[in-house]
């Protein structure tokens, strides 16, 4: 597989404006090819969710540059910053964030529904990435009739189903045991050996970092080191 | 757009008391306005009804008392109409004045036929009393100027009076009748309807003056008119008329009180234009009473948009535009006050249709005139259109504040909130 760059960032800096300003993000520079499955690990406060929140074009930046798949993202109106997340990204959260009161197939069609595909269309396409994930038979069911890992799944099959550049998943594996974690995990893992998707893992967690390949370590708003990881030797999630 | 209502839909069911609880306040809104509208077009169209006929190119004036010292004459004069002024109005005044009529009123009358007798009033009247006062000839005909010429001892009985004498109303006609003393030919009947009052007889006005020696004098002057229905050109004629008057009866050209002149056009815009405050206040109280609602759906579109600040972070970060989140509250606002409208709307013609079928047909009856105090108190399909397009706007300004707080949210914050 060719090698573009999925990522480019070129000396981001954030502050939050406050009471007391808060200097985030100190001059992020990094790289991250197509097809990467890459962590982003720190610990609280490290500013690796804020670096995630500006990837996912949900939150802006000060300072740098920011291109995703060769295209710059800085201030864009309200409706492109929608566009291009609806069409370039995928989100994964540690809560999850499905809809209440929307059932599982719904769930996952959502992102289609905004790009105005028919219901009949979405529903249908809904459906098949869920019996891919396993989730067939619970695709009429809430989520709060879910289990976790069953939640995490509909969220991936959310985050794929409208064919995004990059995954990010914010801690995906925060809220599930060891056993589902390493589902997930897997899961993710598939998806970038078999689909090259590209995938930017954000977590504090030893365990889930060293499941991707190449650990960015930051620290106190800037890049440490980064480490390639070969072997996909895992450790232990710290459960 | 189907997709829009389906998520509403979804999201009102989540929240059914509060929806109602909130639906409410329109639907009373709503409720009061139609109610309150069909009442004032009660009251309206009682009135209408009440103030009957009158030819609408009339002019009445009567004679007043004096309110300044003139030409040798103290203050508080009363003024006599007389032949004179008939003949004044009618020449000096041809360009406006199609016709001049004088009347006089007798009280106290004893009429009688046969062994029967009855008290009644006399009038005497020239021919175009039939249409200056709208009366409904049913039999025989009215005074004729042949009847004023040589001074005939006719007569025309109202309906009423007639059959007081006659259980067939129609054989009075060419019978002799006895009126202090004078015997009249009873040439024609009309009808009571939209007249006050009780017995009456009207004889021509020549006639009267001869026989009870009244003279010259006249009571009231009623003008047949021409080009004098607005306002503006009533002032003048009233002015110019006012002046000949004075010169006739020696009184101060700027005298307010010495004549008195009605315009019948001039009053009819007058209270054309009471009506139109009536039903203006009636709409600004139904309004305030609905603004009331709307506030109230404002509040609670505020609280539902707080509530679902993460859902809309969700939406956001999934690819939801500003717009797709405005419309979504704005159409969820609008669907509530639309359908909490509608059925106050219904319940608000039922109940005009109910007080129609009640207070609608009652009537009271002063001096044998049937007075209505209420009739048909309801609104029309225009007003029920106008409420309508009221609450679509309604809904669409309770909607819009909440719907911004939702957009302006960074998605950022959405998500976190909680």
């Amino acid at each position: 597989m060719e090698q573009t760059t999925m990522i480019h960032l070129d000396g981001i800096h954030k502050t939050y404006q406050g009471a007391q300003p808060l200097h985030v993000l100190k001059g992020i520079s990094l790289d991250i090819k197509k097809g990467e499955f890459v962590s982003i690990m720190g610990a609280s406060g490290s500013g690796k969710s804020t670096l995630l929140n500006i990837l996912g074009i949900l939150d802006n930046y000060d300072e740098g540059e920011y291109l995703l798949n060769g295209v710059l993202i800085k201030n864009l109106s309200e409706t492109k910053a929608a566009d291009y997340r609806n069409r370039m990204i995928g989100f994964i959260f540690q809560s999850f964030n499905l809809i209440p009161f929307k059932n599982a197939m719904e769930n996952v069609a959502l992102p289609l529904y905004y790009q105005g595909v028919s219901r009949r269309k979405r529903n249908a396409l809904a459906l098949e990435y869920l019996e891919r994930l396993g989730l067939k038979e619970w695709a009429h069911h809430l989520p709060s009739e879910l289990s976790g890992g069953q939640k995490q799944r509909v969220a991936i099959a959310r985050a794929i189903i409208a064919h995004p550049q990059i995954i990010l998943a914010d801690e995906p594996t925060g809220a599930l045991d060891s056993k589902t974690s390493e589902e997930v995990m897997q899961l993710l893992r598939d998806l970038n050996e078999k689909k090259g998707m590209t995938i930017v893992v954000v977590t504090h967690e030893s365990g889930v970092a060293y499941r991707t390949h190449k650990v960015i370590h930051i620290k106190d708003g800037i890049i440490g080191k980064i480490e390639e990881n070969k072997t996909m030797e895992g450790q232990p999630y710290l459960k | 757009m189907f997709d829009d209502l389906g998520e509403i839909w979804t999201h009102l069911k989540l929240n059914k008391l509060r929806t109602a609880l909130t639906g409410l306040s329109v639907s009373v809104g709503i409720f009061l306005l139609i109610t309150l509208l069909g009442s004032g077009n009660g009251l309206i169209n009682a009135f209408k009804a009440n103030r009957g006929g009158m030819a609408m190119d009339v002019v009445k004036v009567y004679p007043g008392i004096t309110d300044e010292a003139y030409g040798g004459w103290e203050k508080g004069r009363e003024i006599q109409l007389d032949n004179r002024d008939i003949r004044m109005a009618s020449g000096q005044f041809s360009d406006r004045v199609t016709e001049a009529a004088g009347q006089i009123s007798l009280s106290g009358g004893t009429m009688s036929y046969g062994d029967r007798s009855f008290s009644a009033s006399l009038g005497g009247y020239y021919p175009a009393n039939e249409h200056i006062n709208k009366l409904k000839i049913i039999y025989g005909r009215y005074i004729n100027n042949k009847d004023m010429e040589e001074r005939r001892k006719v007569i025309v009985l109202s309906e009423k009076t007639a059959k007081q004498f006659f259980s067939i109303v129609s054989d009075a006609i060419g019978k002799s009748l006895r009126v202090d003393g004078n015997v009249y030919v009873v040439v024609g009947i009309f009808s009571d309807e939209g007249r006050f009052g009780g017995m009456e007889g009207h004889i021509p006005f020549t006639t009267l003056q001869l026989i009870y020696k009244t003279g010259q004098k006249v009571d009231q002057l009623t003008l047949q008119t021409r080009n004098i229905s607005d306002a503006a050109s009533d002032s003048i004629f009233q002015r110019d008329f006012k002046k000949a008057e004075a010169g006739l009866h020696s009184f101060s050209p700027t005298d307010e009180g010495a004549i008195w002149m009605f315009n019948t056009a001039v009053g009819e815009e007058e209270t054309d234009k009471a009506m139109g405050y009536l039903n203006t206040a009636l709409w600004v109280i139904g309004l305030l009473t609905l603004l009331s609602g709307v506030v109230g759906i404002s509040n609670i579109m505020l609280i539902t948009v707080k509530e679902r600040t993460h859902e809309f972070g969700i939406r956001k970060a999934l690819g939801a535009r500003s717009w797709s989140i405005l419309r979504s509250v704005l159409l969820e606002s609008v669907i509530i006050t639309a359908i909490s409208g509608y059925i106050g709307l219904v319940c608000g013609i039922l109940m005009t249709e109910y007080l129609n079928a009640t207070a609608g047909q009652e009537t009271m009856t002063i001096a044998d005139q049937t007075m209505y105090t209420f009739l048909n108190p309801t609104v029309n399909m225009t007003v029920a259109i106008e409420a309508l397009f009221v609450l679509i706007v309604a809904g669409l300004v309770a909607g819009f504040f909440p719907a911004w707080k939702a957009v302006r949210v960074k998605p950022i914050e959405a998500l976190n909130a909680h």
